[in-house]
């Protein structure tokens, strides 16, 4: 059987860059980094109700250097400041981040001596995703906010975060 | 009963005595301190041998002198009694004797008065941060310390 055979009628034109992207889209590798009560809403939205696996991203990974994107929920304190930046570290490119709920995107309403203001003060942010805790939709949201980063990505545009 | 018997014995150093929120207290000079609490743990008709808490207090708003004090709750198993004791520390000389060697329940309360609020306790064995990280900058517990403060974030390496 010839390719031309194989592919009678269903072939489709398309870029390097655009499959990439819709492999890498539709098949992220979450790593939870969860101190808080965001934590137990990503298990809600990890669980069947949810279902997180509908958009490719069921496969949570807890070692760093196995997933490409990290989801910060819950409040990051000075102390566990340098564990969430060489964590962050240890991700192979490509990586994407998402701040989920109050805490881990400005500190919450923990404005003292010990919480990080901000994840971002230590690490680039793709999405912030609101919430006190964020309902699984908004992450899941967020989850789909990254889908559309990669896809325009791919395509050249700059994506504010 | 137990405050009469504390009074008779260290005459001198008891400043006050009396009885608020259902326990006894006594606000005790810190000079002798550690001699006064080895003699309320190990005295057989008080035998404090259990040391609840042990914690800071910063009395600047209130414009007392001296602006520290630290407070014990005692308590005792043999007897079924309670003693609450307070001891001032001025801000001049921010030092008190550790009881780590009577109760081993102090060593950490002990730590963590003393990156709260710097009140230093001699004889600690292990005096260094325990809730806080290596290079924090102050004590944040004290009511002077500015609430928006920011310390540096420490980087991979130092902690890790």
């Amino acid at each position: 059987m010839s390719m031309k055979d194989l592919f009678a009628g269903a072939v489709i034109t398309t870029r390097v860059k655009e499959v990439v992207a819709w492999g890498r889209k539709n098949s992220l590798w979450p790593m939870p980094y969860a101190t808080a009560c965001c934590g137990i809403e990503f298990m809600g939205t990890v669980s069947s109700y949810f279902d997180i696996s509908r958009f490719g991203a069921e496969l949570v990974r807890f070692s760093p250097r196995q997933a490409d994107l990290l989801i910060v929920l819950g409040t990051i304190n000075y102390k566990q400041a340098p564990i969430l930046k060489r964590i962050y570290e240890q991700m192979c490119e490509p990586k994407w981040v998402i701040s989920a709920g109050a805490c881990a995107s400005s500190g919450g309403f923990y404005d003292n001596y010990s919480v990080i203001q901000g994840i971002d003060e230590l690490i680039p942010v793709d999405v912030y995703v609101p919430g006190c805790p964020p309902r699984p939709e908004a992450i899941l949201n967020g989850v789909m906010k990254i889908q559309e980063k990669i896809v325009a990505e791919a395509r050249g545009k700059v994506v504010a975060a | 009963m137990i405050l009469q018997q504390l009074q008779e014995k260290f005459p001198l150093e008891i400043i006050k005595t009396g009885e608020g929120y259902g326990n006894l207290f006594a606000f005790v000079k810190k000079e002798r301190s550690h001699e006064f609490f080895t003699y309320l743990r190990d005295e057989p008709a008080l035998k404090f041998e259990f040391l609840i808490d042990l914690f800071g207090v910063d009395r600047l708003k209130l414009n007392e002198s001296p602006r520290f004090e630290v407070v014990y709750q005692l308590y005792s198993l043999t007897h079924n009694h309670r003693l609450r004791v307070h001891i001032k520390v001025p801000e001049e000389e921010l030092v008190i004797s550790s009881v780590v060697d009577l109760w081993k329940a102090a060593d950490w309360s002990e730590r963590e008065c003393w990156e709260m609020f710097g009140i230093r306790f001699e004889g600690h064995p292990n005096l260094k941060h325990l809730l806080l990280f290596e290079g924090f900058e102050g004590h944040p517990l004290r009511k002077d310390y500015p609430i928006n403060k920011r310390q540096k974030i420490p980087i991979p390496g130092e902690i890790v």
